[in-house]
């Protein structure tokens, strides 16, 4: 097993090695990605938002922080952070829903950095909410928000079950823009079917590099991907030596 | 950045670093941290879920007291939490009469939601068609079909010959396959999101990014 730790820890450090490095190297040259239309229309979105005094909606899901699903809540917190600072101009400071209780308290948390970030200092601690402690309770207590709130854009981001449906639908039958993005595998095929800008895979992860929310973000996706050709090659070395008969 | 978000931001990335030492590495004071420290992680979750139910609270008797639409069903929320927090605490959680209120009340309703998600998907697909008129969209269609009639025999048709077997191969094998795909994504997309908690670069904490 020690081997096997090592390998881990390889990884990490390796890949913390390139993060660093890509963020110290392309500081001042910023990479480009390739297009991905739903943040075009993100941006639009949020542009719409500042202009019109309507309302952004963010979810971030249901994911308990001490499981490995917290990462795509993280995610989408960083995310609410860039957001936030996007709409800091608005009437109207962004309304956050979560399934999660110390999910809650972090997008307080997150709204109330960007408040004093912005230097406007308005916050407004009901802003974030739990809105349930189970799959459709949840989806149950986000649902009047996106009808009653003057919501224009809803971005459901985190670790959703088959109840990120209701979410779309809701957002669909006010005629809101939506961009929903999950880790979970049943969500995506919902989020596929039923939302306006849904974002598949890892896509979810890269959120916060195409809202150039830091250029560690930025770095952390090319880290992605020079680790992705890694596994690549490897599969299909794996392939071939097999074929070979060498194991 | 400020001293007082310097200090969770310390904490934050030790905790975090420890943590992960105690997972690569076999070694007993470091394993022993880990588990204290994901102890203390789950304690203060449990705590969290009393300020999220007061900030539920909040939320709806704010929307009681400014008469906003909805509001019969915050009172409703407001009365039935009170009522439901006041017998747990006379009752204890363990009572069949306070479990009662959870397979009485909030199963059926939720089961329903669930039968109402099926009829949203129904018609969320037929809509899929005129949103995003593309082949990736009728191949998502053509499988959902194909992989709904493989699963159950149709009234008076039965089975239909073959759509088992094509059911399974693909869930079996292209459904797998793209599946393991996305799934190695995520992995990555998790373990840089974690990498950036570690350096700092996100703080979902301390009130205080300046």
């Amino acid at each position: 097993m020690l081997w096997l730790g090592l390998a881990g820890f390889g990884v990490v450090f390796l890949s913390a090695a390139l993060m660093l490095g890509l963020t110290f190297l392309r500081r001042k040259s910023p990479p480009t990605f390739r297009d991905i239309p739903a943040f075009t229309h993100l941006k639009q979105a949020i542009g719409r938002v500042v202009e019109d005094g309507s309302r952004l909606h963010v979810s971030l899901g249901r994911a308990a922080l001490t499981t490995p699903q917290s990462a795509s809540a993280l995610a989408g917190l960083a995310l609410l952070n860039r957001l936030a600072d996007l709409t800091s101009a608005s009437d109207k400071p962004p309304v956050v829903t979560s399934g999660d209780a110390a999910l809650s308290l972090l997008s307080q948390d997150t709204l109330l950095s960007a408040s004093h970030a912005s230097g406007q200092g308005v916050y407004d601690p009901t802003a974030a909410r739990l809105t349930g402690l189970t799959p459709f309770s949840y989806a149950a207590g986000a649902m009047p928000v996106i009808h009653d709130e003057n919501v224009s854009t809803n971005v459901l981001i985190g670790n959703f079950g088959a109840e990120v449906g209701l979410l779309t639908e809701a957002s669909e039958r006010t005629n809101a823009f939506s961009l929903a993005a999950s880790d979970n595998l049943p969500a995506q095929a919902i989020q596929y079917a039923s939302g306006q800008e849904p974002l598949i895979g890892e896509e979810l992860f890269a959120a916060g590099a195409y809202v150039e929310a830091g250029p560690m973000h930025a770095a952390s996706l090319i880290v992605q991907d020079i680790l992705r050709w890694t596994i690549v090659i490897a599969i299909l070395g794996g392939i071939l030596l097999k074929l070979l008969g060498v194991f | 950045m400020k001293l007082r978000g310097i200090l969770p931001t310390a904490l934050a990335i030790a905790s975090g670093i420890l943590v992960l030492a105690g997972y690569f590495f076999a070694i007993d004071v470091l394993g022993e941290i880990r588990l204290t420290l994901i102890g203390w992680a789950v304690i203060l979750a449990a705590f969290a879920v009393l300020a999220g139910i007061v900030n539920l609270f909040v939320v709806h008797i704010n929307k009681i007291r400014q008469r906003e639409k909805g509001m019969a069903y915050s009172l409703i929320l407001v009365v039935a939490l009170v009522l439901t927090f006041l017998l747990g605490l006379v009752l204890g959680p363990e009572d069949p009469r306070v479990s009662s209120i959870f397979t009485t009340f909030q199963l059926p309703v939720e089961t329903s939601l669930m039968a109402l998600l099926a009829v949203t998907l129904a018609v969320a697909s037929i809509r899929l068609l005129r949103r995003r008129l593309n082949l990736l969209s009728i191949v998502f269609l053509a499988t959902s079909l194909v992989v709904l009639l493989g699963t159950a025999p149709l009234p008076f048709l039965g089975v239909i010959p073959y759509s088992d077997w094509l059911r399974s191969q693909i869930a079996q094998v292209f459904a797998a396959g793209g599946a393991r795909g996305i799934l190695l994504g995520v992995a990555l997309g998790t373990l840089t999101t974690g990498l950036r908690i570690l350096f700092g670069a996100d703080r979902p904490y301390g009130g205080d990014h300046g």
